[in-house]
């Protein structure tokens, strides 16, 4: 599979700000593409660098092999599906999916078919008469897909699509949006603050912070294996002891965790360059487990007291603290008819598993 | 419920369909009448507030339009009017080739500055929206607005300083050599009519294409980029179509009231350049025949009001 966009050395500035501190980035063709970060890191900058609405300070930016430096928007193969979706408000459903298929020079009946097409593609057959402004959220975001897809790019750029709609209906639209780029090919790349979006839909990931790329990775190693302290609390939930190297051997360095006692860390766990600064390491929720009575250890064990819980159904979310320590420690647990909900105040053992365990490079 | 009722609320709530849903589930409790004398106190209290304007504008406008339309169906009997119903004036106005001399020549006027004020104004309030940075366009509005400060009749004088024989163009133009004998057809005809009106409504058609304008969400250009169309062909495709509805208004802010203009015709348009109000106030005043004056009047109106609808029946699609 070749890069079908190359980034090198994107830097860009506005007056002093540095918005896009060099970044260096292939993605291949056909591929999930997700830029995830807090708003302010650059990755809308980014994707609006790709689609040449932004030129770049310093840089080269490959897409499909060529150099897009001197080519404006409206001559690049890419389209975007922008965060307020763009819809022409003066113009049908069906005029806006053909907004740009004037340039492909169809004849009239050729434009509507395709327009019809795309519209069918994307949920909406039988729309295109249909004022542009009487549409749902939902269906705004479904035409300017639609508007987007039948243009055939090369790679399609989305700006937030699901920002602005309800959880449901975002939840839908993942699902939609995931099918859809199986289903035509095209290389997506996706910007989003919201990590689990992210997880859900993509191949891989670039997590950015202050316009640099702070760890590319598929979604289970990002989760995994995060390199920094700080992208592991930006994705999903993360808790963090204080540790402290006691000795070495062979494949094991071992480790006095706070709260947790000794713990033997394979060096496989250990991202490159990572030995000498390890001082604090990561544990996911679900890595720890509460030892409700009567139940037999598998693993290493701490005693515990529960300081609060949230109840979510399926799931308790507990928020304890670890004998000899004060850092509160959060727990996922399911619930499972057998098991009780503890009370605040309860006494525990929670039983853990040194392999779960994250040293962070930084 | 019921204490949503007593807090007077209910009179805006009722009017959007989810809240008439919750009143209707309860309405079995003689709820339906107590929000009927609930609405009627809100509709008095409406009434209340806009009366002062509405008496206002019944006696300043509606009673004087009226007693026009009357008017323009009576007859001048030397001193007095005959109140006897009659369609005189008009088939005299419709006869007599004077009467369509005027009108014409008004419509024709007032056209030619519609079109030439909206043409000018497009640019400056497209460069005001586009291009200047935002913290500066308050006072570029204000800056446009700058002429207001003095009278009409004074704007007027001075166009005739600028545009007279021994004027402020031509003696500049002579100064530098341009021309050999003054400009004649820029003062006392429709080309000066034209130019005055021109520059008296431009603030009033920069400002509402302006605000038009100003409503376009600049990604629905990043749009029409992204999809493909260059600078000219996203301003044809997206931009004016969108700026269509400030544009008519603009169009019909200037040609109404430009009809119905007599001192700028009076001060710079001499005998070729006089309009249909010139005549109505000869009518009124010299003549001494109030109804020729209402009928001419009416007419004029009429011949507004029927552009005017064709105007907006015509760009209709846009002003949805």
């Amino acid at each position: 599979m070749s890069s079908i966009i190359s980034l090198s050395g994107i830097q860009k500035y506005y007056g002093d700000y540095h918005a896009l501190r060099g970044i260096d980035l292939e993605i291949k063709q056909g591929e999930f593409f997700s830029l995830l970060g807090p708003s302010g890191c650059g990755k809308t900058t980014l994707l609006r660098v790709i689609a040449g609405f932004e030129d770049v300070s310093e840089g080269v930016l490959l897409l499909d092999g060529a150099d897009m430096a001197r080519v404006p928007a409206n001559k690049r193969p890419t389209n975007m599906v922008f965060q307020s979706y763009a819809i022409f408000p003066h113009l049908t459903v069906g005029q806006n999916v053909a907004f740009g298929l004037r340039k492909k020079g169809l004849s009239k009946d050729d434009m509507a078919k395709a327009a019809a097409e795309a519209l069918e593609m994307v949920g909406l057959a039988g729309y295109g008469d249909r004022a542009a402004h009487a549409l749902s959220g939902g269906q705004r975001q479904r035409v300017a897909l639609a508007r987007a897809l039948v243009l055939k790019p090369k790679v399609l750029l989305l700006d937030e699509p699901l920002s602005a709609l309800d959880k449901k209906m975002r939840e839908q639209m993942q699902g939609e949006l995931r099918r859809l780029q199986r289903q035509v090919g095209i290389t997506f790349i996706l910007v989003t603050h919201d990590q689990e979006e992210a997880l859900i839909m993509s191949d891989r990931i670039a997590v950015m912070f202050e316009g640099e790329i702070a760890q590319m990775a598929s979604p289970q190693e990002l989760y995994r294996r995060p390199a920094t302290r700080r992208v592991g609390e930006f994705i999903g939930v993360m808790n963090f002891l204080e540790a402290k190297q006691t000795g070495t051997s062979e494949k094991t360095i071992n480790f006095d965790v706070e709260g947790l006692g000794a713990a033997e860390i394979g060096i496989d766990q250990f991202p490159e360059g990572a030995r000498a600064s390890a001082d604090v390491v990561g544990l996911r929720p679900e890595a720890l487990s509460i030892l409700f009575e009567g139940q037999k250890s598998t693993g290493r064990v701490a005693d515990a007291t529960v300081q609060d819980l949230a109840y979510y159904g399926d799931m308790t979310y507990y928020e304890v603290t670890l004998e000899g320590s004060s850092t509160p420690v959060t727990i996922s647990m399911k619930n499972l008819i057998s098991r009780p909900v503890l009370e605040r105040g309860t006494k525990t053992r929670v039983q853990w598993d040194e392999r779960s365990l994250v040293i962070f490079a930084a | 419920m019921s204490s949503a009722l007593s807090t007077g609320r209910l009179g805006l709530q009722i009017r959007l369909p989810h809240a008439t849903f919750a009143v209707s589930c309860d309405a079995d409790q003689g709820g339906a009448k107590q929000i009927s004398t609930r609405f009627d106190t809100d509709a008095k209290r409406g009434l209340t507030l806009i009366s002062p304007t509405a008496i206002y504008v019944l006696l300043l406008l509606a009673v004087p339009l009226a007693t026009i339309f009357a008017f323009s169906f009576w007859s001048q009997d030397f001193l007095s009017i005959d109140r006897t119903l009659t369609l005189k004036n008009y088939r005299e106005a419709f006869t007599d080739p004077i009467y369509r001399v005027f009108l014409l020549r008004s419509l024709w006027i007032s056209g030619v500055v519609t079109v030439v004020t909206v043409v000018l104004a497009f640019p400056i309030a497209y460069f005001v929206s586009f291009h200047v940075p935002p913290e500066r366009k308050a006072l570029w509005i204000f800056l446009i607005t700058i002429p207001f400060w003095t009278s009409y009749l004074l704007r007027a004088f001075l166009w005739k300083v600028i545009l007279g024989f021994n004027g402020v163009l031509n003696s500049g133009l002579l100064g530098l050599g341009l021309i050999d004998e003054p400009l004649t057809f820029i003062l006392y005809n429709t080309n000066a009519v034209v130019i005055t009106l021109a520059h008296a409504f431009a603030p009033f058609t920069i400002l509402p294409i302006y605000v038009a304008l100003e409503k376009i969400d600049r990604s629905l250009l990043e749009a029409s980029q992204d999809l493909g169309e260059g600078t000219a062909r996203t301003f044809f495709r997206v931009t004016l179509p969108l700026a269509m509805p400030g544009v008519v208004a603009a169009t019909l802010i200037v040609f109404i009231p430009t009809i119905g203009d007599y001192v700028t015709p009076r001060l710079v348009g001499g005998p070729d350049g006089l309009m249909i109000a010139n005549m109505i106030q000869t009518q009124f005043l010299k003549l001494n025949n109030a109804p020729m004056g209402a009928a001419l009047s009416v007419l004029a109106m009429g011949a507004v009001t029927l552009i005017s609808l064709i105007f907006l029946f015509a760009n209709r699609r846009f002003l949805k």
